[in-house]
This record gives C-alpha cells, sequence and structure tokens, in this order.
C-alpha cells in the first residue's frame, strides 16, 4: 500500500471521529433535534471498506450511518445541515440523522428500521447485474441484522443469482443494550452465508489495513461475476445506543470490556503503526487536525446559516 | 382491602402494574420484546418483571418481528397467553403477515375451534425527529382488519384496566400507546380491575360540540374543553373512544344526537383514518341529527418530517379543535373570550416535547 494511500486512510478515520465529537458536543445544544447513533470506535470498517470502492459503486446503510455516508464521500456540510433540519440537508430536512442520502457519491440511503435496506442493496446489484454494469454494491449490516428474516432472504436470492453485492457485518456485540448471546445461538455469524455458499470471512474491524485490503478481494470478486461476497468485521461501540453520551452508568456493559474497547481505538492503533514506520510525522499529524478542524466548522457554519423549511415544503415530494 | 383513597399513577407505570398483576394472576402470561428486561425497560413499563417473575417468563426478544409473532400465535393457540412489545409501532409492519393472515383469521377460518388470546403492545412515537419511520399511527391499517381488535387506551386509569381486559381476551389485541401518554398520571386503583374494549367514555360533558377522540387527541380535546368552557361558555361532549375496533359508535350517537355537531380528533394521517369510518358510520345513522357537516381533525396526508422547523405545525392540538368547533357553532375568532381562551391553549414549551421537564427517550 502507498504511503498517501495509509494517510488517506488516517485521515478519513480521524475525519468522521472528529465530525461525530463535535456533533456529540454540540448535541447539547438542543438544535439538533433528532435521533443521532454515533459510530465513534467503529471507523475503521466505514473507512476501509469504502476505500476499496470506486465512486460509481453503490452503499446502502442503517441508523448507524454517519461513517458510511462520509467514508463514501457525502456531502458533510449536506450531512450536519440535515442534522439541523435545514433545507440545504442531504434530505432537505426530512429525514435527519438517521435517513441520509448522497446519490452524486453512490451512498443511495441509510434509514433506521433494522434490516430494511439490507433487499434494497440486493436489489441495486440484481440492476447492476440485469442492465450490465460494473458497479458493486455494498450493504453495511448490523449483528442485530441476522435476526430478521428479509435478511435471510436477501442472501439466499443473491446467492441464488451470483449478485455482485458485497455484505459488511459490523459485529458490535450489541443491540441496543443487549447481547448478542442473549439474542443468538452460539455461532459465528458469517458461517450462515458460507452456508448459503458465499465465501466469508470474519476479521478484525479495527484494522483498517486489513479491512481494506479483505474488501479489495471480495470487490474485485463481486465485480468479475463471483457472486455476493461476506465479511465480518468485530467492532466496539464506544458511546451510547443512541445520543451522544457514554452510557457506563447503566452497568450493561462492564468497564473493563469498556476500557479494552477504547485501548483497542483503530485510529490510535493506525496512527501508532504510521509514526513508527515513518509514514506519518507529528507535523504531518497536526496539519491533518487542523484541516479537518477547519472542514468541520465550516460545515458547522454552513448548517446554521442555512435556511429553515416550512410545513408548506413538507407538503411536497410525496409523489414523484 | 382496596384503598380507594386516591392513588396517581403514570400511564406507564399503570402498564408495569397492570402487566404485573395479570402475571401474579395467571401463571400462563408471559412478556417478550426488544428490551423488555434491559435498563430502559420499555420507557420503565417493564421495570423489575423479569426479577419477579424470572426470565422464562419475562424476556428480551431477537429482533425477529415477524416470526415471533408467529411464535406468540403458535404459543397461544397451545395454551399460553403472550404479551408482545414494540417499541414502535413502525416495527410491528414486518409482523403484518402473521397479526393479518393468522392471528385474525384462525379462529373464524378453522370453524372457532381455536383462538389466539394475545395481546401486541405497539407505541406510537413522536417528537424530536421521529421522523418518517418511526412516529406513525397506524390504528387504522388494524383496524380494517375483522379478527384484530385494536384498543388506544387514553388515560392512566383506562390503560391499567383495558391491559387487563386484552390479556383476559380470548382474541388478537393490538395495545397502542401513544409515547406522549407514559406521563401523563391519574387515578388508578391499586386492585385488578378490567375496563371492557369496545366502550366509549365521556372525559368532559358539552351540549353544544360532539368531540370523539382518539389517543392523545383525547387528552388535548380535554384541554380545548376545559378551557372552551371556562373562557366561551362553550361546551365541547368530549368522548374518549378508547378502542378503535369495536367502535363504539353508540355512544357518539347519543352525543351526537344532543349536540348535533361532530369533530372526530385522532392522531393518523387523514386519508383512511378510524376518523373518517367514525363520521360514516355516524352521518348513515344520525344524518337527520346534524346541523353542520363534520369534520375530521387529523394529521397532514404526507409522512412526519423529522426538522422541527417543517413539523412544527404537523400536529393539531387543543387550538385546532377549540377553532373547528368554534367553526361549526358559526361563531368567528371575534367571539367573546376567544382570545383569553387562545392565550391558554397556546404552546408552552417546543411543540416537539410533550412538556418542557421532558428530555426523552422519546
Ligand atoms: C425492525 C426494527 N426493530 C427494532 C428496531 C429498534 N432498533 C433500532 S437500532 C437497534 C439495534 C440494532 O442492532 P444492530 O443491527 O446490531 O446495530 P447497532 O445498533 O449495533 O449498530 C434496534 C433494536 C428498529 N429500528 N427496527
Ligand atoms: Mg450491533
Amino acid at each position: 500500500m502507498h504511503d498517501q494511500t495509509k494517510r488517506s486512510l488516517f485521515s478519513a478515520m480521524l475525519r468522521i471521529r472528529r465530525v461525530e465529537e463535535a456533533l456529540a458536543t454540540r448535541y447539547a445544544e438542543q438544535m439538533m433535534r433528532c435521533p443521532m447513533h454515533l459510530c465513534i470506535g467503529q471507523e475503521a470498517i466505514a473507512v476501509g471498506v469504502c476505500a476499496a470502492l470506486r465512486k460509481e459503486d453503490k452503499v446502502f446503510s442503517n441508523h448507524r450511518a454517519h461513517g458510511h455516508y462520509l467514508a463514501k464521500g457525502g456531502d458533510l456540510s449536506a450531512m450536519v445541515a440535515e442534522l439541523y433540519g435545514r433545507v440545504t440537508g442531504c434530505c432537505g430536512g426530512r429525514g435527519g440523522s438517521m435517513h441520509l442520502v448522497d446519490l452524486d457519491v453512490g451512498f443511495m440511503g441509510a434509514t433506521p428500521i433494522v434490516g430494511g435496506t439490507v433487499p434494497l442493496a440486493v436489489g441495486s446489484a440484481w440492476a447492476a447485474s440485469l442492465k450490465g454494469t460494473p458497479d458493486v454494491t455494498v450493504s453495511f449490516l448490523g449483528d442485530g441484522c441476522f435476526e430478521e428474516g428479509v435478511v435471510h432472504e436477501s442472501l439466499n436470492f443473491s446467492a441464488l443469482h451470483r449478485l455482485p453485492i458485497i455484505f459488511v457485518c459490523e459485529n458490535n456485540d450489541f443491540s441496543v443494550y443487549t447481547r448478542r448471546d442473549e439474542r443468538q445461538p452460539n455461532r459465528p455469524i458469517y458461517r450462515i452465508a458460507e452456508a448459503h455458499g458465499m465465501p466469508a470471512v470474519a476479521a478484525d474491524g479495527n484494522d483498517v489495513e486489513m479491512v481494506s485490503s479483505l474488501v479489495r478481494t471480495a470487490v474485485e470478486n463481486a465485480r468479475n461475476g463471483r457472486g455476493p461476497q461476506f465479511l465480518e468485521f468485530d467492532a466496539y461501540r464506544w458511546r451510547e445506543h443512541c445520543g451522544p453520551d457514554f452510557d457506563d452508568h447503566l452497568k450493561y456493559r462492564s468497564v473493563q470490556e469498556i476500557e479494552s474497547g477504547m485501548n483497542n481505538c483503530p485510529i490510535d492503533r493506525y496512527r501508532k503503526v504510521l509514526l513508527q514506520s515513518g509514514c506519518l510525522d507529528q507535523q504531518a499529524c497536526t496539519g491533518i487536525e487542523a484541516q479537518i478542524r477547519k472542514e468541520v466548522s465550516a460545515a458547522f457554519e454552513f448548517a446554521l446559516a442555512s435556511s429553515k423549511p416550512t410545513i408548506k415544503d413538507a407538503w411536497e415530494k410525496v409523489y414523484a | 382491602m382496596h384503598d380507594v383513597a386516591e392513588r396517581q399513577l403514570t400511564f406507564a407505570e399503570a402498564i408495569r402494574e397492570s402487566l404485573d398483576q395479570a402475571m401474579e394472576k395467571d401463571s400462563r402470561v408471559i412478556v417478550i420484546g426488544e428490551g423488555v428486561p434491559d435498563p430502559k425497560a420499555i420507557f420503565n413499563t417493564t421495570a423489575g418483571l423479569c426479577q419477579k417473575y424470572g426470565a422464562r417468563r419475562v424476556f428480551d426478544m431477537p429482533l425477529s418481528e415477524n416470526g415471533l409473532t408467529g411464535a406468540c400465535i403458535g404459543a397461544a393457540l397451545s395454551g399460553i397467553r403472550p404479551v408482545m412489545i414494540h417499541q414502535r409501532i413502525d416495527f410491528a409492519l414486518l409482523a403484518m403477515d402473521q397479526l393479518v393472515n393468522n392471528a385474525a383469521k384462525w379462529h373464524y377460518m378453522f370453524n372457532g375451534k381455536a383462538s389466539v388470546p394475545m395481546v401486541v403492545r405497539m407505541i406510537v412515537g413522536r417528537g424530536w425527529g421521529q421522523g418518517p419511520q418511526h412516529s406513525q399511527s397506524l390504528q387504522a391499517m388494524f383496524a380494517m382488519v375483522p379478527g384484530l381488535k385494536v384498543v388506544m387506551p387514553t388515560t392512566a386509569h383506562d390503560a391499567k384496566g383495558m391491559m387487563i381486559a386484552a390479556i383476559e381476551d380470548d382474541n388478537p389485541v393490538l395495545f397502542i400507546e401513544h409515547r406522549w401518554l407514559h406521563h401523563v398520571s391519574d387515578n388508578v386503583p391499586d386492585y385488578y380491575y378490567r375496563v371492557p374494549i369496545g366502550q366509549a367514555r365521556t372525559l368532559h360533558e358539552g351540549s353544544d360540540v360532539t368531540v370523539a377522540a382518539f389517543s392523545y387527541m383525547a387528552f388535548e380535546a380535554l384541554i380545548a374543553a376545559k378551557s372552551m368552557s371556562m373562557e366561551m361558555g362553550i361546551g365541547l361532549d368530549v368522548i374518549d373512544m378508547r378502542t378503535v375496533r369495536p367502535l363504539d359508535v353508540e355512544s357518539v350517537l347519543t352525543s351526537v344526537r344532543k349536540t348535533g355537531r361532530l369533530i372526530v380528533a385522532d392522531t393518523a394521517f387523514r386519508t383512511g383514518s378510524i376518523a373518517g369510518e367514525l363520521i360514516s358510520q355516524v352521518v348513515e345513522q344520525a344524518f337527520s341529527f346534524l346541523k353542520a357537516p363534520p369534520v375530521r381533525i387529523a394529521s397532514p396526508d404526507f409522512p412526519t418530517p423529522t426538522s422541527p422547523f417543517m413539523a412544527e405545525d404537523y400536529y393539531p392540538g387543543p387550538q385546532t379543535i377549540a377553532d373547528a368547533a368554534l367553526d361549526l357553532m358559526g361563531k368567528t375568532k371575534e367571539a367573546d373570550g376567544y382570545r383569553r381562551m387562545s392565550a391558554v391553549l397556546v404552546r408552552k414549551g417546543p411543540h416537539d416535547a410533550p412538556n418542557r421537564e421532558f428530555s426523552g427517550p422519546f
């Protein structure tokens, strides 16, 4: 991997982290009036996956979508404006944090009904295969999705028709406060996909280079007619399921667990690697931070300066 | 034994108590849903149940709305009385097949040989940008299906009594709760009691205009009625419908024969709402009593937008009801007391939270 590629993996992760930290801080001002699910701690998956995609490749996502959207190249200002409910938001204010879209970069849509976009991703891959276009589709899905029937139906159909799709499971072991072992039998998730006859691997989702190289292979396979590919990545959600804060006081997970999750920070880990190898130095790090800070504050300024929609706007676009 | 002294419980506490007492009384009752035993305990409506009755009867479920609805139906056919919970009614859409094709039909299609005694709690969200997929009010969609009963209690008293009635009922009962009612308090007796399904209740008496209202809109109608009577001397007959199917049309007819004017206030989208059904039935049966065309008050026919600026005037409230009543009476906003009344009705806090103190979760 080129040094430049490594640096951009690093700064893409850091950018998502800083955006979400800013969102978390400013959420208390109560001007972003919508539910918000942060992906802090899980950035390596979004970044590693999207780095292996072309612009015309498609992505579908879920309630925890900020990282996926930004990594795929979604417009930062339009995302922040969406959280502030402004007309310049990526949904014109209709959606908020849980509903993001940026068709210009192939970010097809994120919605918060668990498993809801998984069959849509299959349909997108199906369309590529019907039209004979070379694009592939990524479906981001949480561990919770593997309890929903529609996900199994989607795996089945995509395998049956050898569709160009990559399923990316972000396994953070939780659905809200409920651990996976209270919801699923003791079997690895990726084996479900394997049983449908598709190549499936499980790997460390905190290692951005590993994520990216695994996805690169999967994309190449999917693009070359070898059918659906499945990747399961471990992850750890640092903050509360929904909202800007930490929720350690609820004690549904131990302090040791949270600490070890946070010690495995994908960004710190990668920074260390890049500093050691000389790919990055302190000065470069500071530069990246400054660049991101500028971009983030510009996005908030843009959002806050944008005009507010009214109920008249809300009457529009019910039908095409 | 029965303490008749007033005891205030919130709607959420009343639900919790009803589940507790029903489980205590009948070991066939089980409670299942995503988050039931977690630290937030479905907005505290299931708090402590798992500790008290054990994980075999009170449990978290996989994110499998359709499959688990079917499993609950199967268990109900086999002597269990499941209470299933969805934190949002929107999630219950995944279970539409099981509810409509199996739960609703089983008793009928097998000639009454079996029945499905189960309760499905579904919570309607509102506020803080719940948006297009977390704030729908879909009671009419379920209520159009013969074989399902659909209830929407408004007061904490009725929440407890109707939950008990629903659990004892031998049919599938969909128990729809408006999230903004959860914190509202009322007198709730501590003993085990039933409030019958299919009977409306008058919340406020008046002889000028009938307001038949569902769920949170009944709460809003009561606010309108109190200040209309106080400031303008106009009497609203507020009927809390409490049940969506079977509809208690008789109570509405009785009131309309007295007032000659009808408003139906619903929490749902206007088109296809149960408000439309209720008005049809009143018009069919009491046309000659009506002094003016009946009025539907409901949400506009577009999905709930997330942006607080777009959602600002989305939901009708007490002022909407009062204005409609005034209009039906042929009065204008120049009428005596209108300004005073509006000053009382005007929203005091942000529009997207039930009150100033409320800080979520939504
Ligand atoms: C059909 C449906 N059921 C329940 C919910 C409530 N809900 C929202 S997010 C979530 C957890 C999903 O867990 P997972 O897929 O692992 O994603 P994570 O939150 O861990 O990223 C749940 C249960 C929902 N949105 N949709
Ligand atoms: Mg998860």
